[in-house]
């Protein structure tokens, strides 16, 4: 970073005296310099978010033809719709419940893998990722066929117990069900590999000193391993809200939103009111009130975050 | 408060034997050190005291009760470690009390045990910090008030001073000292620093190689040492090792360091020396301290020599010489006023009073 301020001080300084000294001034400031270098990166952000943010709440005001100006229209008309308030209801269940469900397994999977003896252990770490790593798309197609209504491995399974058959996909509570579970299951492990990383930072000798100090394994767990854990906790925990909030494929595969619209996120919900029923208006207005709703959570789970950062 | 004691305590890791065997008994009330280098088991010992390491073999007791199955928590110690080991997201008070709290005290009497703590150690300005906001003695004098609040049998202190710097080590072994003679609870500390061991012990516990080489009060492993290993580790500068051998010489006994070097024992030596094999190959050890520079008036068994110093090293109080006999390096203390100089001769005496001799192949001391 100093070559450059030298390389442009030298510049300036060719360009007249006075001109030359506040400019000179101005390029040697490191803020300056440092803006300079980072404008690439902030124009290709700008492109590539801001400009369709921007374009998509300038679409959000336009009627279903595009043609005219309707301010606040599309808002106002789901706000009325059943559907609307059915899916925003159904996106928060759905995120809500998964990333419980993730957070739980993914830590009490993260302690078992870390109590296992370093030489097994990067073998189970490998395995354990690979729902994470497997296209969802792909591994969406498997779970298609699982919850197949006849010809299923699961409902076969069951039948051997007298159960079913199960309408995994065909009924909304198993429906939805079935969406959680898929999605807990390729999440689980991104939330099982962090807590790992935040588990092997935690010194042994805090372990040590509790377990003198009295603690028994739950008390160290949660005196101990738990708040040394938060700052993790709490971003992976808003990072995988805003994934699963988002989240697309998993249903679109599973249910395209049946049945009866009951599985519908906000994503696939957008998409089928603004790419298959072509009003585009309509769909953007439907993402945009994910915004909202993840800004208060972000608030919420980042509160502390900096403030605790300080603490270790 | 309780004794503390071992039995043939071994402690392997797969074909390891990390302590081979050790039996050791601590007084109630007694401040024991455990010294000697990285690697020798003093740290495992430890451990295996706290209840951290199962042990393989032998039994510890702690108050006459033996211990080797019980957890860490139900064996009433207190343990402070090298890396303080504080909780970050506790405040000072909360870390001092967490013991208590865990054991359902009554809110009273932990405020009262650790704001006596606090006093005790000095850290009642510091009671509501988070460890982050500390300094390292500070932090140190913490997990000092988390062990002594709990009012422990045993304190066990594992290197607490090995991350602070030189200057405030010695304040606050000076701490240590006075907390202990104010609480008087009996003491395991491990450090692999001899001058810690020294000025800290009623007694100390030398290690090597996973076995104990001697127990002694500070002045008797300085002055009685029972090995080679001893004589070499406690002390500072380390203590001289000349190769020797005896030899009689018209009816007096004589102890030859060089070709042209050979001393008449003193009486008492003589006596103790007199009825070794002339033939054994021996060590000559000598405190720097009983090399000096020569005097008009000598005492007897103070035995003079000419050297060439090689290297002269001025402390201020005293000035160490270093000079070779036959290839051996030689470490001597001399007065400042006394004229050494680097590369200059010098007449230096030598105390065979205070000698000791040492079978080269055993390191035994004779």
């Amino acid at each position: 970073m100093a070559d450059v301020v030298v390389e442009r001080g030298r510049v300036a300084r060719a360009t007249g005296a006075r001109k030359g000294k506040s400019l000179r001034n101005a390029l040697g400031r490191k803020s300056t310099v440092a803006f300079f270098l980072t404008l690439p990166l902030i124009l290709l952000i700008a492109l590539l978010v801001l400009y369709p943010a921007f374009y998509s709440v300038h679409l959000a005001t336009l009627n279903k033809a595009m043609t005219k100006f309707v301010g606040l229209g599309n808002f106002t008309f789901l706000f009325k719709r059943e559907t609307f308030w059915m899916v925003v209801q159904q996106s928060c269940i759905f995120a809500i419940t998964a990333v419980i469900f993730k957070a739980m397994i993914g830590f009490v999977v993260a302690h078992f893998v870390h109590n296992i003896p370093a030489k097994g252990q990067r073998k189970w770490r490998g395995m354990l990722l690979v729902p994470w790593v497997i296209p969802p798309a792909m591994s969406t197609l498997a779970w298609l066929w699982l919850f197949d209504p006849s010809y299923s491995a699961f409902n076969y399974t069951l039948s051997f117990f007298g159960v079913g058959p199960i309408p995994w996909l065909g009924e909304t509570f198993w429906a939805r069900f079935s969406v959680i579970l898929v999605n807990v299951w390729y999440g689980a492990p991104f939330f099982m590999i962090m807590y790992l990383a935040a588990l092997k930072s935690v010194p042994d000798q805090l372990y040590e000193a509790a377990a003198i100090d009295g603690a028994n394994w739950w008390q160290r767990i949660w005196y101990v391993t738990l708040p040394m854990m938060r700052n993790i906790i709490a971003i992976t925990t808003l990072f995988s809200l805003i994934v699963t909030f988002a989240n697309f494929d998993i249903v679109r595969i599973l249910t395209s939103g049946g049945p009866l619209d009951t599985t519908h996120l906000f994503a696939t919900w957008a998409f089928q009111v603004g790419i298959q029923s072509s009003d585009i208006p309509l769909g953007a207005c439907v993402s945009l009130f994910m915004v909202p709703i993840l800004a208060v959570a972000a608030i919420f789970i980042l509160r502390d975050v900096t403030k605790r950062g300080n603490e270790a | 408060m309780a004794d503390v004691a071992l039995r043939k305590v071994v402690k392997r890791y797969d074909d390891v034997e990390a302590v081979r065997g050790i039996d050791l008994d601590i007084a109630d009330h007694e401040f024991i050190v455990l010294v000697g280098p990285s690697g020798c088991g003093k740290s495992t010992t430890l451990r295996m005291i706290a209840g951290l390491e199962d042990i393989s073999d032998g039994d510890i007791m702690i108050g006459g009760d033996v211990v080797n199955d019980v957890p860490p928590k139900d064996r009433d110690i207190a343990m402070v470690f090298q890396n303080y080991a504080l909780y970050p997201h506790m405040t000072v008070a909360e870390n001092m009390s967490f013991g208590l709290r865990l054991k359902h005290y009554p809110k009273a009497e932990i405020k009262a045990r650790v704001t006596e703590a606090a006093r005790l150690l000095d850290i009642t300005d510091l009671i509501d910090r988070k460890p982050k906001q500390l300094s390292g003695g500070q932090r140190q004098r913490v997990a000092m008030g988390r062990a002594i609040v709990r009012n422990p049998k045993v304190f066990l202190f594992d290197e607490p001073l090995s991350n602070l710097d030189a200057k405030l080590r010695v304040q606050m072994r000076i701490e240590i000292k006075k907390v202990h003679q104010k609480v008087r609870t009996t003491t395991v500390y491990v450090t692999h620093d001899q001058v810690e061991a020294m000025t800290l012990a009623d007694r100390v516990v030398v290690m090597n190689k996973g076995r104990i080489e001697q127990i002694g009060t500070p002045n008797e492993l300085y002055h009685k040492p029972a090995t080679r290993f001893v004589a070499g580790f406690i002390g500072s500068p380390a203590m001289n090792f000349i190769p020797c051998r005896l030899e009689d010489v018209g009816g007096t006994l004589q102890i030859r360091l060089t070709d042209r070097i050979a001393f008449p024992l003193p009486p008492a030596r003589a006596a103790r020396y007199n009825a070794l094999p002339r033939t054994d190959k021996l060590l000559l050890g000598l405190r720097p301290e009983h090399l000096t520079e020569s005097h008009a008036h000598l005492e007897p068994g103070v035995e003079t020599f000419e050297t060439v110093l090689d290297v002269t090293e001025p402390m201020g109080m005293e000035t160490l010489v270093y000079f070779g006999l036959d290839g051996t390096p030689v470490c001597g203390r001399v007065n400042p006023n006394a004229g050494a100089k680097d590369g200059a001769p010098m007449r230096l005496a030598m105390d065979l009073n205070n000698m000791h001799l040492l079978n080269e192949e055993t390191g035994v001391v004779l």
